[in-house]
């Protein structure tokens, strides 16, 4: 079988939807990390599986976006473990559920 | 069949890594599947190394390797690949061999752990990292491995996490590495950049060929910088002074961890490294010696002398051994660095047996007196443990270099055949003498308090190992003493098998002058450690039981030993100072000078709005009235949508994001 460009449309929004579904439902504020971590990869599989199966010889361009946002992911990551640690310094819980100051 | 393996290397490794998938998928309860599947995956790995092993021996000079695209990045190939030669092989079979017997005595020393399952998983995933190691054929993917085993020795370190030591000790293996894996990685990228390909040999293209070397021999200077940073990584793996600090420290692990990762295995990757890039150091060579050479050859020699000298001071039986290894490995250092790279090999292969028994010799001893490390507390252990006993003093006599029967002695030997033949100074040769007595001065105090004289206050109520550990033990000793058939320079047959010649047997050249000096020391450093601990653990005129001989002798040098020479201190008050000094400066830069900008901008913003204030309560308040409490009816209805859960936020998002989509599909 020869990979084609739905195959990889297909992990990558089964993937999309597996990290929506994990932001969404999970209450631990790491596992909602996880999450938008998959999400963001399913993203940088599609850059790639369109620049792979785009026109034939173009500069890389689709390699370089994932390789950025890859990186920025990385910053992100640690941004939100930090957060992470921080809120449960203040609160003493990781729950999202618990964290609603914010409520209008 | 065998040729089948050499081109399916990628199973070797496979086959550990498939294990610690599946045991990592089990439950905490399923102690017995996850020790059987761990065992067989090894008992597979040792099965395909010895049919790999098999062909390297009918053609001398055997090196088959397979590379393969990994990807490619514009005009840039990336290319892995494994290889097969003797040295790899050799290493493939002590490695699977050595796992092997640690795995099965595993099974023995941890069966009271409750983390049980998680170990083998750990120790299945090490095994495969090390395997693979060793059958790179590609700086990339050697180093790809070599963070694996880095990884595999964190976690297995920091076993007994609920420990505050051993969590400190798996962070400071980690750190202390790294800084290596730093100078390693800025090597690789050097040599990338200079010879176009990683590969190590690629049909006359690879880095370590004719057209690679002939690139880097353009410039030696580079070169031999290239071979420095890549011995950085070495020298941090391999505990070499000054990045040894951590593998002493290591022994927080369980003692099989010990044995395997931190003694016959992962800690001799370093050298393995340096042996298998060895024509990058011995680039632009002049009479067999290079600067990098040099390096290498003085921080082994002091490496050796310093971590022989601590371990005549530490009471921690694990510490002893471990000072040991640390030395050890400094003496293969010194054997690549003047050249005897067959020699250094050869004495890795070796130390990986008689180590890894000693080891799991003291694995068993700690077991018997129920956790206790602490030699001056054991004593007499001869008699209620006499598999264990008869076992350590082959490994023991192995490691201090008594000739003829024990491997080490051959290996020991060769290596100090080499360093005195090293052109650039003599120095290293006396000092390596000296090394060889320190060696079995160390070993004989070891066993005379642990095994010798009354039993005190640990060593009562103790018991012999089960079988499923004294077995492994007995294995291994056997290896020990018969893998000296290999060595003996009558029939010189591993030799020449890692340098491609062929093996002449000679009874002549079992007498050599360098025999009888090695005997005499080896005689010196037992006897004068018979005579020094004769009465260790027992009050002696006006010495009290509980101090060591050499302690009473010698307080100041004792004192300056038992405490690791003030190193941990050293780094504590420099490299650990320094970083948490920065660290305290970046916070209070932050606290107060860039949050006191802040402030400030926050402090005429403040001002602005009390002035604002009063001229909007002065002035056009009254008519605004009417308008806020509109809006503030409207913002009460909005603020039921704000529930403040993020999730629910999220969610919005998603569901708009949908109908967006949704609005696409319909108008496309």
């Amino acid at each position: 079988m020869t990979p084609t460009l739905q195959i990889f449309l297909i992990v990558s929004g089964a993937l999309f939807s597996i990290g929506l579904l994990a932001a969404l439902s999970r209450r631990h504020a790491i596992f909602i990390l996880i999450g938008i971590e998959m999400m963001l990869a399913a993203a940088n599989l599609n850059f790639i599986a369109f620049w792979r199966f785009g026109p034939q010889h173009q500069p890389p361009t689709g390699v370089m976006i994932a390789i950025f946002s890859i990186a920025i992911a990385a910053a992100e990551a640690a941004v939100g473990l930090a957060m992470v640690i921080a809120v449960y310094r203040h609160y003493h819980t990781t729950n999202v559920d618990q964290l609603d100051q914010l409520r209008g | 069949m065998s040729s089948w393996i050499v081109t399916n290397l990628w199973l070797i490794p496979a086959l550990p890594f498939a294990a610690s998938l599946v045991i990592l998928s089990l439950s905490n309860v399923r102690r017995k599947s996850a020790a059987a599947l761990a065992v067989i995956g090894q008992l597979l790995a040792l099965a395909f190394s010895i049919l790999a092993f098999l062909p390297t021996l009918q053609t001398h000079g055997f090196r088959v390797v397979q590379n393969f695209n990994w990807f490619t990045f514009g005009e840039q190939t990336l290319r892995l690949g494994f290889i097969l030669d003797p040295l790899a092989a050799a290493m493939l079979m002590m490695i699977a061999l050595v796992g092997l017997c640690i795995f099965v005595f595993s099974v023995g020393y941890m069966a009271e752990d409750r983390n049980f399952v998680r170990f083998f998983a750990y120790l299945s995933f090490f095994s495969g990292a090390m395997l693979g190691l060793v059958i790179a054929n590609s700086l990339v993917l050697l180093f790809i491995f070599w963070e694996l085993v880095g990884l595999a020795s964190y976690l297995l370190i920091g076993f007994w996490i609920e420990r505050p030591s051993a969590a400190a000790a798996a962070k400071k293996a980690f750190v202390t590495t790294r800084i290596g894996d730093m100078g390693f990685f800025l090597g690789m990228l050097w040599l990338y950049n200079r010879s176009g390909t990683l590969l190590f040999y690629d049909g006359g293209n690879g880095c370590l060929e004719s057209a690679g070397l002939a690139m880097l021999g353009a410039s030696p200077a580079v070169a031999g910088f290239i071979a420095l940073l890549i011995f950085c990584g070495a020298a941090g793996k391999s505990g070499q002074f000054p990045l040894h600090v951590w593998l002493p420290d290591a022994m927080e692990g369980p003692t099989p961890v010990s044995a395997l990762i931190h003694a016959a295995t992962m800690v001799a990757a370093g050298v393995f490294l340096v042996a298998r890039v060895y024509p990058l150091f011995s680039l632009g060579a002049i009479n067999g010696v290079t600067p990098s050479l040099t390096v290498v050859v003085w921080i082994g020699v002091t490496t050796a002398l310093m971590a022989a000298l601590i371990a005549v001071a530490q009471a921690d039986i694990k510490r002893i051994l471990a000072y040991s290894t640390v030395s050890q490995l400094g003496l293969m250092m010194v054997s690549l660095g003047v050249g005897g790279v067959a020699a250094g090999i050869m004495h890795l292969l070796a130390h990986g047996f008689f180590k890894a028994l000693l080891f799991l010799g003291s694995g068993s001893v700690i077991h018997g007196c129920h956790g206790e490390h602490d030699i001056r507390k054991m004593g007499g252990l001869r008699r209620p443990m006499p598999v264990t006993f008869v076992t350590y003093a082959i490994g023991m006599m192995a490691l201090s270099g008594v000739p003829f029967f024990f491997s080490g002695g051959w290996t020991k030997e060769e290596i100090l055949h080499a360093t005195a033949h090293w052109p650039r100074s003599h120095a290293t040769y006396y000092l390596m003498l000296a090394g060889v007595v320190l060696t079995a001065l160390y070993m004989t105090r070891q066993i005379i308090y642990v095994f010798f004289g009354n039993s005190r206050s640990a060593s009562e109520r103790v018991h012999e190992s089960p079988r499923v550990m004294t077995t492994p033990l007995i294995v291994l000793a056997i290896c020990a003493i018969f893998f000296s058939v290999l060595l003996t320079p009558a029939w010189p047959w591993l030799h020449t098998y890692l340098t491609g010649e062929s093996a002449q047997f000679e009874l002549v050249r079992l007498i050599q002058p360098m025999f009888f000096v090695s005997l005499v020391l080896v005689g010196a450093g037992i006897g004068f450690g018979i005579w020094m601990y004769r009465n260790a653990g027992a009050p002696e005129r006006n010495r009290p039981a509980e101090i060591d001989p050499l302690e009473y002798a010698q307080p100041a040098l004792f004192r300056f030993l038992a405490n690791k020479m003030w190193i941990d201190e050293l780094y504590n008050r420099t490299v650990v100072a320094f970083s948490w000094m920065a660290a305290h400066l970046s916070d209070w830069m932050d606290r107060y000078f860039w949050d006191g900008l802040v402030r400030g901008f926050g402090a005429i913003g403040q001002l602005f709005a009390i002035f604002t204030t009063s001229v909007d309560e002065r002035g056009i308040n009254a008519g605004v009235d009417e308008t806020t409490a509109g809006t503030r009816s409207l913002g009460r209805v909005m603020s039921i949508a704000h529930s403040g859960q993020i999730q629910t936020y999220l969610g919005v998002v998603a569901i708009g994001m949908l109908a967006l989509l949704l609005l696409y599909a319909w108008l496309a």
